[in-house]
């Protein structure tokens, strides 16, 4: 059991607890601060796969920024009081029954799939740049700039989007 | 013992989507459901930054980036129509949201 298997057993365990907690937990404040927790768990799952500067990003924008503005609108609707339970219909049962077949049938999938031998590894210069914040933003600016520019004016759209759709009266 | 193996990744992928669709479909209260939203992108971008390393090939952490953006943009257009229906409604629960008419 090399200390990469534990974390990784520890992040896992943790970041499928606290997801398990947004679902059933009442209260959506105590939802959203379990995802919160959810996201800093799958950061360190990030960095086990050699993907800091992903691992950042995560923290940054899902944990800070998303986070914050769901936190923002539940006190904003002021829906911070106990939901109803959970109420279990014959229809609802079914949906869960199917999405576990749907995980079994992944997980199933997942496990047949042929290891890959991950040579690339051996070559320690490749290693060193891998998920580096370097490495990262040179492929962004050359080879996928379109896309980022793109993504860019997505953003701008999306913050004009919010501001048009949540204003009381254009 | 080398490294933990890609497919434990991937599986641990699929539990969170699985776990974020149980979240759409079983919670009433239109934020949870969201975030069930936020659950299944974030299983996918595990996927990404997992078949990333598995091939040494950085474009799987450009498309988890990408993905983050384009999820900061579902959530305040997604948040935006909450508080829009809010105010038109008054209630977050999609059962007694039927239709989009006013």
């Amino acid at each position: 059991m090399t200390p990469e298997y534990v974390f990784f057993l520890f992040f896992a365990f943790a970041t499928v607890f606290a997801s398990v907690a947004v679902v059933i937990l009442r209260n959506p404040v105590a939802s959203a601060m379990a995802l919160v927790a959810a996201f800093f768990f799958l950061a360190g799952i990030y960095v086990l796969l050699w993907a800091p500067t992903i691992a950042v990003i995560q923290v940054l924008v899902y944990a800070g920024a998303i986070m914050v503005l769901f936190l923002f609108v539940i006190m904003l609707l002021a829906l911070s009081h106990q939901g109803p339970p959970l109420t279990l219909s014959l229809a609802r049962l079914l949906g869960v029954a199917s999405v576990a077949a749907l995980f079994v049938a992944l997980a199933s999938l997942f496990l047949k799939l042929p290891e890959e031998p991950m040579t690339w590894a051996n070559d320690p210069s490749r290693l060193q740049a891998f998920g580096s914040i370097q490495a990262l933003g040179e492929t962004l600016y050359t080879k996928w700039l379109f896309p980022f520019e793109a993504v860019s004016l997505l953003l701008l759209v999306a913050i004009l989007g919010a501001v048009v759709v949540a204003k009381a009266k254009v | 013992m080398g490294h933990v193996p890609t497919s434990w990744y991937l599986i641990l992928a699929a539990a969170l989507f699985c776990i974020g669709v149980v979240g759409v479909l079983l919670r009433r209260n239109a934020l949870v459901a969201f975030m069930g939203i936020e659950l299944m992108l974030n299983a996918a971008n595990l996927t990404f930054v997992a078949f990333a390393r598995a091939r040494g090939d950085l474009a799987g952490h450009v498309s988890a980036f990408f993905v983050i953006a384009v999820a900061a943009a579902e959530a305040s257009v997604g948040l935006a129509i909450v508080i829009a229906l809010y105010r038109a409604r008054g209630t977050v629960n999609i059962d007694e949201i039927k239709t989009m008419r006013h």
